[in-house]
């Protein structure tokens, strides 16, 4: 299925995987793949091309999203493969990579490929999906990872139920370096957690509310480095939270070691005083710390420790939020904010403007191994263009995911998604008010 | 959040969800409407038609014995009609959401929600669903329990004449009590010194913040105290698996009073609280509870006082007739 030669013209292109940045023109074959990136190009263009004018835009890969729940098969009511492809290209996002925790869980080959083929059916976006480590999430038996990976898998996780048996963490590792897939981890001792639903800690203790310490993430990180030591497998820290946990990657990766971590936009925003008064869409795990902690994440980021931006966007409707904090559902969407939350850490002088894009883009795909996340020649044409100049207003109502918990409601957040190509088709431009969703979203603006 | 702060010495609000919310103003004016009130309840003929047309749901979905007793007598005796719903009887057991059962509830127009829930926030739910009804907090979660705060100042102010320079140690589980942070939030506004004692397994992180003495060490917190309040272990509120102290034989030697540590350490005139109902032999030893020294059934007394005052107060009290809003 061919596509029809695009041409982005005069835009500031920021490539961090070639270092790229600086007015050129990006043309797009009629494969969907990046053919050149340079300037002067537009010569090449006759009427036939689609001319996209560029000028003042920055244009960038298409983002990648390492941490996503889509909550399809099995919780259609939170999110569908659809809907969340949706809320991923009105973010800017091209290829986002799904967790499976959901019913049945993704431990076969078969929803593998459920997943896959929904998703290309869909259209939007790249849905990778990623295999549980252990049958059913249940922590006791590897789950059949050769078969999930023939049919897509790009790492292996139990996300959300912690790997408590250190002999089954250790052999998953192992295992996974047949396949060279990262192994991403939710580092939370649930013991140590025991029944806590906030961090522990003086908001925790004005609220009433039972609280998870650091230690219970920091104690489980310093085990899976060591259990990464010991057999050589690429152990992927997800959400990390906590200073202690960066400080310990930070030194496995100083022994050379095969750690990697990527962050949530909440944790690098928030601290556990945005529960405030029992607001739920402040609930999540691993729960929003102090803002020591939040510190080091973002020092994390700025120094590589941390190779990743990752949403965790969890979809819960608001029946599954509007309850008793301890009964809450655990999670917030962020397909839609974390291009501005990040830009918000890039106006405040956190992170370059390069750093930003590299940990949305080349950071996440060279973590997972992937082909996208980069503007090199022959890959696949992800483009996210985005209006410097824009602004976003995040109003829950209006976001494309099926579900609106959100902790950022009413904030006002710098720049904002222009445009967003999918393998060379167009599947998301801005109109002014929410924009414009599907394969043929070009039709409503060609230049 | 609380509606309307206030720094007069009147209550005014439409709730009473904490006493992390009350100005020290606020605290004494419901003290002192509660000591009109307390007069009522030794009398011969003990009602007055203060709430006659007014109803009172108590929506209670934890057990609880007294505490309800106590708001049902209080209501009775202002004249409200009183409901009753408890745990097992309401909707909650069949999956209804408590946002849900607080709207069917709202739309029978209670004037007042007497609320006890065992999640921390519960209350606050309720008042800020139904913005026209009175919610008052019998208790959420290891939250707070305002009445009994209160009831606990009185007894005190009753006791010592007063809070100012006053020390009050609060002994025994205060990760787990609701009794504790409302004891706290209200002493410390009304100017009394405060200390927490018990196991470090039991004491919750960052009460140093909110100006309190936190030991560890059973003597150290008896001595020089004014008060000698003791929590409740309270067994079935702990999580299981919690591993806070070995057994109850141990906590009792730590940090359970007897009449022997009282006279080595206390000063004479040392007044024992404790908000009920005792482990007896495991907090206090019966010869402390039944002693000279015990006001734990004038607590029990003025309870019935003070709720009368939260009542009449959250209902616009004696402005209700100029009707100037409760907000």
């Amino acid at each position: 299925m061919s596509v029809r030669p695009t041409i982005l013209t005069g835009g500031r292109v920021l490539d961090p995987d070639s270092g790229h940045d600086g007015i050129a023109d990006v043309v797009i074959g009629r494969q969907g793949r990046i053919k050149e990136v340079g300037p002067g190009l537009a010569s090449q263009a006759d009427d036939k091309w689609l001319v996209v004018d560029c000028a003042g835009k920055w244009v960038l890969p298409g983002l990648v999203d390492i941490h996503v729940h889509f909550r399809e098969p099995g919780h259609e009511y939170k999110e569908t493969i659809e809907t969340g492809c949706r809320s991923a290209v009105a973010g800017g996002f091209t290829s986002v990579a799904c967790m499976a925790n959901t019913n049945p869980v993704n431990d076969t080959g078969a929803v593998t490929r459920f997943m896959v083929d929904r998703a290309m059916r869909t259209g939007l976006a790249r849905v990778l999906p990623i295999g549980a480590l252990s049958k059913g999430l249940k922590g006791e038996k590897l789950a059949e990872i050769s078969d999930m990976v023939d049919e897509g898998a790009v790492a292996i996780s139990d996300d959300g139920m912690p790997v408590m048996d250190a002999h089954l963490m250790r052999r998953g590792l192992e295992y996974s370096r047949i396949f060279d897939v990262p192994v991403s981890v939710h580092e939370e001792d649930s013991c140590l957690a025991h029944h806590g639903c906030m961090n522990e800690g003086p908001t925790a203790t004005r609220l009433g509310l039972p609280g998870i310490p650091n230690a219970a993430e920091d104690v489980m990180v310093a085990r899976d480095i060591e259990l990464a030591a010991l057999t050589g497998g690429h152990l992927h820290i997800a959400h990390i939270s906590t200073a202690g946990a960066v400080r310990m990657v930070r030194e496995a990766q100083a022994r050379g070691l095969r750690v990697t971590a990527e962050a949530a936009p909440h944790h690098f925003m928030l601290t556990d005083e945005a529960v405030g008064a029992y607001d739920t869409h402040a609930k999540m795990a691993p729960p929003l710390r102090s803002a020591a902690d939040r510190d080091a994440v973002l020092a994390g980021l700025a120094d590589g420790t941390i190779c990743a931006i990752a949403t965790d966007h969890a979809p819960h409707p608001a029946q599954d939020k509007d309850v008793e904090f301890e009964l809450a559902a655990n999670g917030i969407v962020g397909l839609e904010t974390a291009w501005g939350l990040t830009m918000q850490r890039v106006h405040d002088g956190t992170l370059t403007l390069m750093q930003a894009v590299q940990l949305l883009t080349s950071g996440p795909s060279e973590c997972f191994r992937l082909e996208t996340g980069t503007l090199r020649a022959g890959r696949p044409a992800d483009v996210t263009i985005i209006d410097p100049q824009g602004a976003q207003t995040v109003v829950p109502s209006t976001l494309w995911s099926r579900s609106h918990n959100t902790p950022f409601a009413g904030w006002q957040l710098p720049t904002r998604v222009e445009r967003t190509i999918f393998a060379g088709r167009t599947v998301f431009v801005w109109d002014g008010e929410r924009g414009r969703v599907g394969t043929d979203a070009a039709r409503y603006r060609t230049r | 959040m609380s509606p309307g702060a206030s720094t007069e010495d009147t209550f005014r609000r439409k709730d009473l969800l904490g006493l992390r919310f009350l100005s020290a103003g606020e605290i004494t004016h419901i003290l002192d409407v509660a000591e009109q009130f307390r007069g009522l309840n030794t009398r011969a003929v003990k009602k007055v038609p203060t709430l006659r047309g007014k109803s009172v749901v108590h929506l209670f979905l934890e057990p609880s014995t007294r505490t309800r007793t106590s708001f049902d007598i209080a209501a009775k005796r202002m004249s409200a009609d009183t409901f009753s719903i408890s745990g097992s009887a309401s909707s909650t057991t069949k999956g209804e959401t408590l946002l849900d059962t607080a709207k069917n509830l709202a739309a029978m127009h209670p004037d007042i929600i007497v609320v006890r829930h065992r999640r921390a926030g519960g209350a606050m739910i309720l008042a800020d669903a139904l913005p026209e009804t009175c919610i008052i907090n019998a208790g959420d979660g290891a939250c707070e329990h305002p009445t009994q705060g209160l009831l606990d100042l009185l007894t005190i102010r009753r006791a010592l004449g007063g809070f100012a320079g006053r020390t009050v140690t609060i002994l025994g589980d205060i990760t787990h009590s609701r009794v504790a942070r409302s004891n706290i939030w209200g002493l410390t506004k009304v100017g009394a010194k405060v200390r927490v004692c018990g196991p470090p397994t039991l004491i919750p992180m960052g009460l140093e913040e909110w100006g309190v003495e936190v030991h560890h060490n059973l003597e150290e917190a008896v001595r020089g105290a004014d008060v000698l309040m003791a929590l409740r272990i309270q067994q079935e509120r702990i999580p299981r698996g919690g591993h806070f102290f070995p057994t109850l034989r141990e906590y009792s030697r730590l940090y359970g009073l007897n009449r022997d540590k009282l006279r080595r350490w206390a000063r004479k005139d040392v007044v024992i609280m404790h908000p009920g109902p005792v482990n007896r032999g495991v907090e206090l030893e019966p010869e402390v509870i039944d002693g000279d020294w015990s006001v734990i059934l004038d607590q029990v007394e003025n309870g019935v006082a003070v709720r009368m005052a939260c009542m009449y107060l959250v209902l616009g009290g004696e402005r209700a007739a100029a009707r100037e809003g409760r907000g």
